[in-house]
């Protein structure tokens, strides 16, 4: 009895000290004070108008959406040629390509924004833009994107895709009847994970964008002038909530998927 | 068992000297094969003797190495299998779980240029011949193991393909809905005049469903026939174990002019026909096989003019309708077994009993491979 209690103590303390800096984003968003300190002075909206009339925001978060969009979608689909590849028999290397893909995992993302800006300069000596921030999103979503689909691949039975084919269907047929909509649930869950992955992300956009910075590089240029605290106070409350409906909505995806192909759920990535 | 009409002069299918390499395992190892049509054919086998590759040979899963498989007189190398005859009852049954049973069973039908009301009719008259009437709109999660059976074999033969190929399609049922289901595929079968390939690993749902039988070990036929002949003319040592229970007694086997003599350990000496050395006959130290209900314990008050061996009981295994006796024999390493059925009147002996063994020189099987 004690030591659950000791741990279940330890377990609280623990998810306050993780999530409790991002309950104060909106505390001072809303609070009537350009500066960021207790006490509290007021309730107000005034940062969320602020926030709706900067045009070089605009700017940044459209960037940004435009570059999320794109490498989900990118992602996405070498995250299902990969899985798809990868469930089915062995094939030479599998698990060495598999562990080159996954690598980026586990790889400091400065050291990936580094290595990716010496070969896009000085290697193939293109110009910094949206599409190279793109580039390097998809390489640190990729891996995110085949955890989730190969566990949406590795549901199937193996036997349906020849059954479909059995039954008059093309190999293409028999994929895009059977196959795709039973792993639809992993794909929807792939496209917003790697879409967060690519909004949230700052390190390699910081070294990789070009004129047009995305939104977490904007934000990072507003912090050098403190009258902008708030209203970067309320950008984030804004982004957390955004964070936070995507997530429950691909973990929702996930979980329908693992009930539509009639399996117990083995615990999911998130 | 099945009484089939006189067939027609050419198989329906055909293989000659398939081979199929994986590397360097070698699963089949020349297989030659006719098939006729309306024949409930099965390949039975241990697990790994290339039983359920041939089967997807013939689906068109696997390309063979080498050989020629030809199916109602046109050759299959290089058609897909879309573009075949044939449709298959996959082990896992492969019931699309996104998809209503009436979608499972019409899946076929996506192509079909009927009209919309003539295939619902179609898929309607499938779903009724398996015993699934009504059962059009279930979620196909929803069902159970026999009930994912019969829906997978609507949706094969509402294609009324040239032959259905099963892939051990009752081993996932329980004992009871196994035998069930066993008669209702051989009526099935007979009412659809369909070529059924069975492939199993259970010698008895083989001998009970099946017009022929081949008997496979490590990627080649042993023995090919139809179930009476191979149970009780076994062609070796390993189709003779491999199907029911066979004593196999030690025997010098030897030509006397044209007869076969056998002089086998613990019974005696004996004369057979040569329908009884189906594999051939090896002179000299060789084996004798024996059907433990061809051997029978005579109780005590009991005579016979049929030949006799003296033993003790060593075993007794009481089945209910049947009492499985081994009984020691002078001069044999291993006690035979003798199944005895359990009629009125008769007892169940004990161990240690000392008792006679009747046996006829007519079921001896010999088997020099």
């Amino acid at each position: 009895m004690m030591r659950g209690g000791w741990l279940r103590a330890y377990a609280l303390l623990y998810l306050v000290f993780l999530f409790a800096p991002i309950l104060l984003l909106p505390l001072f968003a809303f609070n009537d004070a350009s500066v960021i300190a207790f006490p509290l002075t007021g309730f107000t909206t005034h940062w969320f108008q602020e926030l709706w009339t900067t045009e070089a925001l605009h700017q940044a978060l459209r960037n940004s959406l435009v570059i999320a969009v794109l490498n989900s979608l990118i992602a996405t689909l070498l995250g299902v040629c990969a899985a798809r590849a990868t469930s089915g028999p062995a094939f030479p290397g599998k698990r060495g390509i598999l562990g080159f893909i996954m690598l980026p995992l586990v790889l400091p993302e400065i050291v990936i924004a580094v290595s990716l800006l010496v070969v896009v300069r000085q290697v193939l000596d293109l110009q910094l833009s949206n599409v190279t921030v793109i580039l390097a999103h998809v390489v640190i979503s990729l891996p995110f994107s085949i955890a989730i689909l190969n566990g949406a691949f590795a549901n199937l039975d193996p036997a349906f895709e020849e059954a479909a084919q059995d039954l008059g269907e093309t190999r293409w047929g028999a994929f895009r009847l059977v196959t795709l909509p039973l792993v639809f649930p992993g794909i929807i869950s792939s496209l917003l994970i790697c879409f967060i992955i690519s909004l949230d992300d700052f390190v390699l956009a910081q070294f990789l964008t070009g004129a047009n910075p995305t939104l977490p590089v904007y934000i990072y240029g507003l912090t050098r002038f403190v009258k902008s605290l708030p209203v970067i106070m309320a950008l984030g409350t804004l982004l957390v909530a955004l964070s936070i409906t995507l997530l429950v909505i691909a973990e929702y995806f996930r979980r329908r998927g693992v009930a539509r192909a009639g399996l117990k759920d083995s615990g999911g990535f998130l | 068992m099945n009484v089939q009409s006189k067939p027609p002069a050419t198989p329906l299918i055909q293989l000659r000297g398939i081979h199929k390499h994986y590397g360097d395992y070698h699963a089949l190892r020349g297989i030659d094969l006719e098939i006729r049509q309306g024949e409930f054919f099965s390949l039975l086998g241990p697990s790994g003797c290339g039983k359920t590759t041939l089967l997807r040979t013939i689906a068109g899963f696997e390309q063979p190495s080498s050989g020629q498989l030809v199916i109602d007189g046109k050759d299959m190398s290089g058609v897909p299998p879309n573009h075949r005859p044939t449709n298959m009852v996959f082990q896992s049954y492969a019931i699309f779980p996104h998809l209503t049973v009436a979608e499972n069973v019409g899946f076929g039908l996506r192509r079909d240029p009927r009209p919309k009301e003539q295939r619902a009719r179609a898929v309607a008259e499938a779903l009724e011949m398996v015993g699934l009437g009504g059962y059009g709109n279930r979620a196909a999660h929803a069902l159970s193991g026999g009930q994912r059976q019969r829906v997978a074999l609507a949706r094969a033969l509402i294609l009324k393909p040239k032959v259905l190929l099963l892939d051990e399609p009752l081993s996932a049922l329980d004992k009871k809905l196994r035998e069930n289901m066993q008669v209702e595929l051989i009526r099935l079968q007979r009412n659809v005049g369909i070529t059924f390939i069975l492939v199993t690993h259970d010698q008895e749902e083989a001998l009970v469903m099946s017009d022929r039988i081949a008997v496979m070990f490590e990627g080649a036929i042993g023995q090919m026939a139809d179930p009476e002949t191979l149970y009780r003319r076994p062609n070796s040592r390993r189709v003779a174990e491999f199907i029911g229970k066979m004593n196999l007694l030690p025997a010098e086997v030897g030509m006397e002019g044209n007869r076969i003599v056998v002089e086998v350990a613990g019974l005696g000496r004996g004369a057979v026909e040569p329908d009884q050395a189906p594999g051939g006959v090896i002179e000299g130290n060789s084996t004798v096989g024996i059907r433990p209900e061809t051997l029978s314990l005579l109780f005590p008050g009991e005579t016979t003019d049929r030949r006799v061996a003296e033993g003790v009981v060593d075993e007794v295994v009481y089945y209910g309708d049947m009492t499985y006796y081994d009984v020691r024999i002078p001069g044999v390493e291993e006690p035979l077994t003798i199944s005895m059925k359990n009629l009125i009147g008769r007892p169940v002996l004990d161990v240690g009993t000392p008792t006679k063994v009747a046996w006829d020189e007519r079921s001896l099987v010999v088997l020099s491979r």
